[in-house]
């Protein structure tokens, strides 16, 4: 397969339509492997929306080795290839992602990166977190998707913000002990107050499954966290900074005011 | 379904910019703006109008007056402002606007008479059915492009789509020949028609077979129409085609809404859990 992986990201180079492209970067991804991230990351800024969700569909296969690429990615000023990146973080749901789907989630200028965002929050990586930090992260993922499920103004991202609540209860072996009835609160409102069939349909599932108590789906701890300390203690810094910020600059506290912002620095995304 | 209705439906913009990123108006003011001069402005109101469903009785009477226009002309002759009023017209719920639409059948812009043919079936009334089915009565024959032209002379799809909607079973058997149509997306709209006024499988069974094809633009056509008829037993081919997942979303929020007003929340029959966890899936 290794030996194959020079041809297939030669085929990716050198594709000369769309279509070739798309297929080309879809093997690849399904090569599996790590020496292809470079290929499947810069594909991410072509302005080929199929070719981008092959490229995040291995991205995401690939999981943990992609993160550090993703991370670099949000730096760069392209909006496209960083509504890609997110929409990779999501899909992986790695602890160092969190804080940028905190702000995706409630903030992004398109929907598919709202709704990717939103589901990620609620898979993330949970069983990852160390005690003290499980926490205060719970606490910002919860009142995001709080947030997106009462305002979000797509549907989708409604509906996606359901899921991560439900996940929040079922990803976590030991929630919080009022954890369950405050989701399942949350839940409850968003019933009352949902427009849309589906979303309020979702919903009921959703309830449904956390009173019925069914056996927490844990992936188990099969792999143990590949973050270092150094790690931890910067996704803790920047959580403390998201809370700093909406008390300090956004009075309101109303995210999606960091909404302006992004359209002011950013030109329209992709979305698909 | 053509990609701009879909598009208009689904909220979902396909070349990327979010759809309801719209200037700010009050009903008000777009009232004023589509009685203005300016007449980029009162295209703009016209649609405005409806996108948010200001149904007030002076705004039916400004909309109903634009369908008359005669200053607002493009280049080919065209009238943009009958268009969009006509659209807007269909999303207002107003039974009182049908036979204004149903003379617009006649106007010689194309896009008038699509637009008309579209609010007419949205609108749900069935006063139109005899005129629609008149559109039909050449059959194929007269349903093909002019020489030299790649455009048809009706907006078929529209007229047998609608006809599917406003349930008019007298017209199947003016429907059912174009299932033959040499257009891949009136044959779509006919087997859509068809499925809705017979409740036979056998013609959502095409819709589904059309997910398979190789046009990406027929696949969402497919996927579109799948959703609009809400056919359960095509769950699991709509989250496997080849299209943007937040297409297929959107075909499975059709099919699992008509499934959930099959039992009375917050009971979910095991068709919907079914197609909820295939929309998990796919978030």
């Amino acid at each position: 397969m290794s030996e194959a992986l020079p041809s297939l990201i030669q085929a990716v180079d050198q594709a000369e339509s769309s279509g070739h492209l798309i297929r080309a970067v879809r093997q690849l991804a399904a090569a599996h492997h790590a020496d292809a991230i470079p290929t499947l990351m810069a594909v991410l800024s072509y302005n080929n929306p199929g070719a981008a969700i092959a490229a995040v569909d291995g991205l995401v296969a690939l999981g943990e080795p992609a993160v550090p690429a993703l991370l670099e990615q949000l730096d760069q000023h392209n909006y496209t290839a960083r509504s890609w990146a997110i929409r990779a973080l999501a899909g992986i749901g790695d602890p160092r992602g969190l804080v940028t789907l905190l702000g995706a989630a409630t903030a992004d200028f398109s929907p598919s990166v709202r709704r990717a965002a939103a589901r990620g929050l609620g898979a993330m990586q949970w069983q990852w977190f160390p005690a003290n930090l499980l926490e205060v992260a719970q606490e910002e993922a919860l009142e995001a998707l709080v947030f997106v499920v009462h305002q979000d103004e797509e549907w989708v991202v409604r509906y996606a913000a359901v899921v991560g609540l439900q996940s929040l209860v079922t990803g976590v072996a030991a929630p919080h002990p009022d954890w369950r009835s405050q989701i399942e609160a949350q839940l409850t409102q968003a019933i009352a107050q949902e427009a849309t069939l589906a979303v309020k349909a979702r919903a009921w599932m959703s309830l449904q499954q956390l009173q019925s108590h069914q056996p927490v789906a844990i992936a188990a701890p099969a792999a143990p966290s590949p973050l270092s300390a150094n790690d931890w203690q910067n996704i803790l810094d920047k959580l403390y900074e998201r809370k700093e910020q909406e008390r300090s600059v956004f009075a309101e506290g109303d995210p999606r005011r960091y909404k302006d912002l992004a359209v002011a620095i950013a030109p329209p995304p992709e979305s698909h | 379904m053509s990609e701009a209705k879909f598009e208009e439906a689904s909220g979902v913009s396909l070349s990327g910019m979010p759809a309801t990123d719209e200037v700010a108006l009050t009903p008000e003011q777009a009232l004023a703006n589509l009685r203005g001069p300016d007449l980029g402005v009162r295209y703009y109101a016209a649609w405005w109008l409806g996108r948010f469903q200001v149904n007030t009785p002076e705004v039916i009477d400004a909309l109903l007056e634009s369908l008359a226009d005669e200053s607002d002309r493009t280049l080919e002759g065209g009238y943009p402002l009958r268009r969009n009023a006509a659209r807007a017209l269909g999303k207002l719920g107003d039974p009182r606007v049908v036979p204004g639409l149903m003379r617009c059948l006649d106007c010689e812009d194309f896009y008038v008479r699509e637009a008309a043919v579209q609010s007419l079936g949205a609108l749900g009334d069935r006063s139109c059915v005899p005129v629609l089915m008149n559109f039909l009565v050449g059959g194929l024959e007269v349903a093909q492009p002019a020489p030299g032209s790649v455009r048809l002379p009706q907006p078929y799809n529209d007229i047998v789509e609608a006809l599917g909607m406003l349930g008019a079973t007298e017209a199947i058997p003016l429907i059912e020949p174009f299932l033959n149509h040499p257009f891949d997306l009136v044959q779509y709209a006919a087997a859509r028609a068809m499925y809705e006024l017979t409740q036979n499988p056998v013609y959502a069974e095409r819709l589904v077979k059309a997910l398979g094809g190789d046009k990406l633009a027929l696949r969402r056509s497919a996927l579109a129409d799948l959703g609009a008829i809400g056919y359960l037993p095509a769950a699991e081919a709509i989250a496997q085609t080849l299209a943007e997942n937040s297409l297929k979303l959107i075909a499975l929020k059709g099919v699992l809404e008509r499934e959930v007003q099959t039992t009375e929340l917050p009971q979910l029959s095991a068709g919907a859990i079914r197609v909820m966890t295939l929309m998990d899936e796919l978030l």
